[in-house]
């Protein structure tokens, strides 16, 4: 077990925790802040999806050792007023069917957008086809990221 | 309902009609569950003083809407203002009659029960407003949430009518609206649970905490049907935060620890060693080979009319077949309870909360009515969690360690301790005219039964789910579809559209396979098939060959079947029915470097009354992308006894980079509404596959397509 010292979503956070441990699970045990989702543990499906220093990563395979000293962001944290405008555009696209890998989605699309504020339907492809939905959502989820930018997909 | 039933119980009660749906409708006065004030004419339904209307939602969510479609058809009926709706969700309860969510069966077996308890609701307190402004009843309208009396501009919202509306006694035939009339039904309501999915606040099965609680995780017999000979924990005890370690019935081993993390930690470092059992040799090449030769077993007749062997004419035959595969929803499988020595509760993301409460019950020795199954947001289902293996690992894990736990899955868990769809075998024979035409159609099913395997009833032998999913929407002068159960140690589950994926996948590639044979085109040759109205009777659905010809028409003409394409693209066709629905797909695909890309699927579908045409489309691009994952890859492999995949690498669901452009089309109908959930899945592969032969004449007869 090591003290280790996180900043996430504007907060320090102190855990205790030991430091081979992925990120994903300080943050959904130590912290329990459970909107970041455990999917496949492998880096595979993108529904631990969160931002450190602005970055789309994979908590699932984050060592919370190498979260030290990064700005940390979580879906919780990822806009003051609880509505980026990418979640008031998941909402008016109504996106979501079960929802769980949603945040995951969102914090990629917001990534991309972030370094990308006008993507094109190829740049959308690329920056969103490592998060995986079973759902099948991913034509909404195209017209949402479209509807956040101001721009217009092809298809 | 005993554990012995639920998926069977749905298609009965579907079957069954009004005398069923009556049991679902219990007035709440005859119970005691549910005690709270306000007005609660019935167990589906409380309208308080401050005007808040709650419903409660007796199925389980997991993405196909019910927190919201169910709502809204007893809000209609009940003349409610929709912003006033909030919802309740039931876990195991004696008041909803089978709360199984499955078979795509929640709106229409819940249609005429939730429409008579609102329409029942909205008479009392029409009959309460009356009595309070002493005028006849005919004289006041319900609309809004209020009940209005238009001659004397007098108003009363439901608020203030609900203490005066539950003395009025509960009617027992209640008028419905027609569906000129609706205004909540066939409109696109927002989701209830949208805002909650998209800023983390959804509490999933895996999110739920109680205090104290433990997280578990279990090494299970890497063999099917093997068992655990001996474990040592020295090394995992090494591990901070370690508590308890042991078997778990035959087959398993838990670690019990302080976090997930040091369950993991925990299980890595265990030393397992396993009686293998009697399956250490099984492996895919064999199950192919058994399943063929089962083909020529004593075959079922699930369906026939007049004598296939009396045609005579030019034969054609085919054999397809497909895999293993596993539903691999996104959340993984996971169950928390709480065991207090005399009772347990469950907080469970489980389509099955009765089957859970019972299979509990049983494994702990209580009676059922200890054990309290409370009902969470579901992370995906597609059938898997209609298992009750989740819940009963949890609670047997929380008697063991003497604590609340919560019991997690990994992905590989999921994927190596599945319950599969079962791998099938399809021999097909026909007899064409002189102009092509069958005069004779064959389809025997070689499958080993979901239903047998579990030890659920099998009348006369057949699977009671085959017959609702493997019906012929077509007129043949002579059909026999028969069925041979054949054996397998696999462990079978319900996975979407369960059969009905086999079957459409064999009848409509070969039907397909005709067309060609006749020199025909593949949709007039279908076209022709339906071209006369007629009911057929398969078991206890009427099928209509019009409403099939119609979503067909549909689906062809959005396609722009028939007229050019660009360079390099074709078109595959199909369709089938099943869970009472019509449903017709054409896929648009080009070949690159061997493989199809798929550019464009159309998909028509009649349904009946379309509760929310926006979940409707949910609905239907979610099961054409499952199917696409089906068709091209989903394939569960076994070596040694042992599942292969683990991980969605080797199990890999189609991405937004291979997601077509899906347009969809439902048939506008006032008709009770059919099933949405499964119906878009079946033709998805038999279109993309018929397609793939217009562009390479190469016919597939075996999925996965991608090997």
């Amino acid at each position: 077990m090591a003290a280790i010292t996180l900043h996430i979503n504007g907060s320090e956070r102190k855990v205790d925790v030991a430091p081979e441990t992925p990120l994903l699970w300080v943050l959904r045990d130590t912290l329990e802040m459970t909107g970041t989702k455990f999917g496949c543990g492998a880096g595979l499906c993108g529904a631990c999806t969160v931002h450190m220093n602005g970055a789309a990563v994979r908590s699932c395979s984050t060592p919370v050792s190498q979260a030290t000293a990064k700005n940390i962001t979580t879906i919780e944290g990822l806009s003051a007023s609880g509505l980026h405008p990418l979640q008031h555009a998941w909402i008016e696209e109504q996106v979501p069917q079960c929802g769980y890998c949603q945040t995951g989605q969102i914090m990629a699309a917001a990534a991309l957008l972030a370094k990308t504020p006008q993507p094109s339907d190829d740049q959308i492809t690329q920056a969103m086809s490592g998060n995986l939905c079973r759902c099948g959502t991913y034509d909404r989820i195209r017209r949402a990221i479209h509807r956040a930018a101001g721009t217009e997909g092809v298809r | 309902m005993s554990a012995l039933s639920r998926r069977q119980f749905v298609a009965a009660g579907v079957a069954a009609g009004a005398g069923l749906v009556i049991g679902f409708y219990l007035p709440h006065s005859n119970s005691s569950n549910r005690a709270r004030d306000g007005f609660a004419p019935n167990a589906y339904l409380t309208i308080t003083p401050d005007g808040k209307i709650t419903v409660v939602v007796a199925r389980s969510e997991m993405g196909q809407g019910v927190r919201t479609s169910l709502p809204m058809i007893l809000a209609e009926e009940l003349e409610a203002d929709w912003k006033q709706i909030v919802i309740e969700q039931a876990g195991a309860s004696t008041l909803y009659g089978d709360q199984t969510t499955g078979g795509s069966a929640s709106v229409r077996t819940t249609w005429d029960p939730m429409r008579k308890a609102g329409a029942a609701a909205r008479e009392m307190l029409i009959s309460a407003a009356a009595l309070e402004w002493s005028v006849p009843r005919s004289d006041c309208k319900a609309g809004n949430s209020m009940v209005v009396h238009a001659a004397s501009n007098r108003r009363l919202t439901y608020g203030q009518l609900a203490s005066k509306a539950s003395a009025q006694s509960i009617p027992t035939d209640v008028p419905l609206k027609q569906a000129k009339d609706y205004k909540i039904v066939g409109t696109p309501v927002a989701r209830l649970d949208v805002p909650s999915k998209v800023n983390g606040t959804a509490e999933f099965g895996i999110d739920f905490r109680v205090p104290g609680m433990k997280y578990a995780v279990l090494e299970r017999c890497p063999v099917i049907g093997g068992k655990v000979a001996s474990f040592d924990d020295k090394e995992s005890r090494k591990i901070s935060g370690i508590g308890y370690v042991g078997k778990i019935g035959d087959s398993a081993v838990a670690v019990v620890a302080d976090s997930v993390w040091s369950a993991m930690e925990g299980r890595r470092t265990l030393n397992v060693q396993w009686d293998e059992g009697p399956n250490k040799d099984l492996n895919s090449a064999a199950i192919t080979a058994s399943l063929k030769k089962s083909a020529s077993n004593k075959a079922v007749t699930l369906y026939s009319t007049g004598d296939v062997s009396k045609a005579s004419g030019r034969h054609i035959e085919a054999e397809y077949q497909l895999p293993l595969m596993a539903h691999a929803a996104m959340e993984p499988g996971n169950c928390t309870a709480h065991f207090r020595g005399s009772d347990c509760e469950l907080w469970a993301p489980t389509q099955v909360p009765q089957d859970v409460r019972d299979s509990v019950a049983q494994a702990l020795g209580l009676a059922p009515d200890r054990v309290k199954v409370n009902v969470t947001l579901i992370g995906g289902g597609f059938g898997r969690r209609l298992e009750h293996d989740y819940g009963v690992e949890a609670a047997l894990v929380s008697k063991a360690a003497n604590s609340p736990v919560k019991v997690l899955w990994t992905r590989e868990d999921d994927m190596r301790n599945s319950t599969y769809r079962p791998a099938s075998y399809h021999k097909l024979s026909a007899v064409l005219d002189g102009q092509g035409w069958p005069l004779a159609f064959s389809h025997r099913i070689v499958s080993p039964s979901i239903s047998g395997q579990k030890g659920l009833p099998t009348p006369n032998g057949v699977d009671p789910d085959l017959p609702d999913e493997a019906a012929l929407v077509y007129s043949f002068p002579t059909a026999l579809v028969e069925y041979v159960v054949a054996e397998t140690p696999v462990p079978l589950g319900w996975m979407r559209s369960v059969y009905a994926l086999q079957a459409g996948f064999a009848s409509e590639s070969f039907i397909d396979e005709l067309a060609l044979a006749a020199k025909k085109d593949p949709l007039d040759y279908r076209l022709h098939l339906l071209a006369k109205d007629e009911d057929i009777k398969y078991f206890d659905t009427v099928w209509h060959t019009a409403r099939m010809r119609g979503v067909l028409q549909l689906a062809a003409k959005k396609a722009g079947w028939g007229k050019p394409l660009r360079a390099g693209h074709y078109q595959g066709i199909a369709c089938f029915g099943c869970f009472s629905t019509y449903m017709a797909e054409v896929v648009e695909i080009s070949m690159e470097n061997g493989q199809p890309r798929v550019h464009r699927i159309v998909a028509a579908m009649d349904c009946g009354q379309v509760v929310n045409p926006s979940i409707l489309e949910q609905q239907i691009k979610g099961g054409v992308i499952y199917a696409l994952t089906n068709a091209l890859r989903a394939q569960i492999t076994i070596d040694k006894g042992r599942v292969v995949q683990g991980n969605f690498d080797d199990y890999a669901p189609v991405r937004m980079n291979e997601a077509p452009l899906i347009e969809v089309l439902s048939v506008p109908s006032a008709e009770a509404p059919t099933g949405a959930g499964e119906p878009p899945v079946p033709p998805l592969a038999p279109a993309l596959c018929n397609a793939i032969f217009a562009a390479t004449k190469k016919r597939i007869r075996a999925l996965p397509i991608l090997t």
